[in-house]
């Protein structure tokens, strides 16, 4: 399988689980489309993402994996609502699939959840499968 | 109104399936409330009972210890309607469980005709991991203990090995007293 057609797949399925998960169209799910912004996840729908990628993937996915959670609820990784430099490398190292540059420039803890996009999940799941 | 939308399990098998009967009775006052001279179970009640269900079974995995809430119905669907005289069976049947939640499949019928399906999503609720909820009891032991004893769980429940269910298994109920 030529890694083009992978890729494909991996999109493909993962539209398919935000479609069920989310209740939206498929034309609404794109690689830039962000998660709550533009599809409308609330946090209890990243459960249900999880067990649906798991089963589309055959993958294991650990509390916090997708989103750590605990890095944004941990004081010393996060002062006055912002995650800190310490914080930051921490979230490079655990989401290595996601592009936190945005993130970075205004670090709130509520910007990561809503920036998170379809293509941060589909690296998510390719990273998933090379481990 | 009592908020009981199952009647008796017929089968629980811990961490797998249960199956759940709903009788519907005339004499419930929302059959006559619902839609005046067309009495029918109202398909949020049905939703309700495959919660119900699918809901006791899922927190059965956690010992019946922790708050399990109903985080959201992926999908749901009714066909048809149910009158006074049906029996609707519900069968819950666990598609994934993690530590924080699990995700059942529920189906009704009627007679053996297909009435109703669910995708149901639960997650376990931890009270410390809120300031308003920390340190609370968010519910009472010996009240989720006596709707199990009313369903019949202990009656037909089994583990996973084929041993019967036993309130004894449980520690969460065990420092209860008799529900008088």
């Amino acid at each position: 399988m030529s890694s083009v057609s992978s890729k494909s797949e991996i999109f493909s399925k993962v539209q398919e689980a935000l479609v069920d998960a989310l209740g939206v169209d498929e034309d609404e799910v794109t690689p830039q489309a962000t998660l709550q912004g533009d599809l409308g996840a609330e946090s209890i729908d990243f459960l249900d993402i999880v067990f649906r990628l798991e089963k589309a993937f055959g993958i294991k996915i650990e509390r916090g994996e997708l989103f750590p959670e605990d890095i944004l609820t941990n004081t010393d990784y996060v002062e006055e609502g912002k995650v800190n430099a310490v914080g930051l490398a921490k979230l490079k190292e655990r989401m290595p699939f996601a592009d936190l540059s945005k993130f970075a420039a205004d670090p709130s803890v509520q910007n990561l959840g809503k920036q998170l996009t379809v293509q941060d999940m589909c690296n998510f799941v390719e990273h998933k499968l090379a481990a | 109104m009592r908020w009981f939308w199952l009647d008796r399990f017929s089968e629980f098998v811990s961490g797998s399936h249960a199956t759940a009967v709903k009788c519907v009775s005339l004499s419930e006052d929302h059959l006559l409330e619902h839609l005046p001279y067309y009495p029918i179970m109202p398909n949020s009640l049905v939703a309700e009972g495959m919660a119900q269900c699918g809901g006791l079974l899922v927190s059965e995995i956690y010992k019946f210890s922790e708050l399990v809430v109903l985080a959201k119905f992926a999908h749901c669907g009714i066909e048809g309607e149910a009158r006074p005289g049906d029996v609707i069976r519900y069968k819950a049947t666990i598609q994934q469980a993690k530590d924080f939640g699990a995700s059942v499949e529920v189906k009704g019928d009627i007679d053996g005709r297909p009435f109703s399906q669910a995708d149901i999503f639960f997650a376990r609720f931890d009270p410390e991991t809120t300031e308003h909820t920390k340190g609370r009891v968010l519910f009472n032991p010996e009240h989720l203990r006596a709707w199990l004893q009313f369903v019949g769980v202990f009656d037909i429940g089994v583990h996973a090995d084929g041993s019967r269910i036993k309130v004894e298994d449980y520690p969460n109920f065990v420092k209860t007293v008799s529900v008088k």
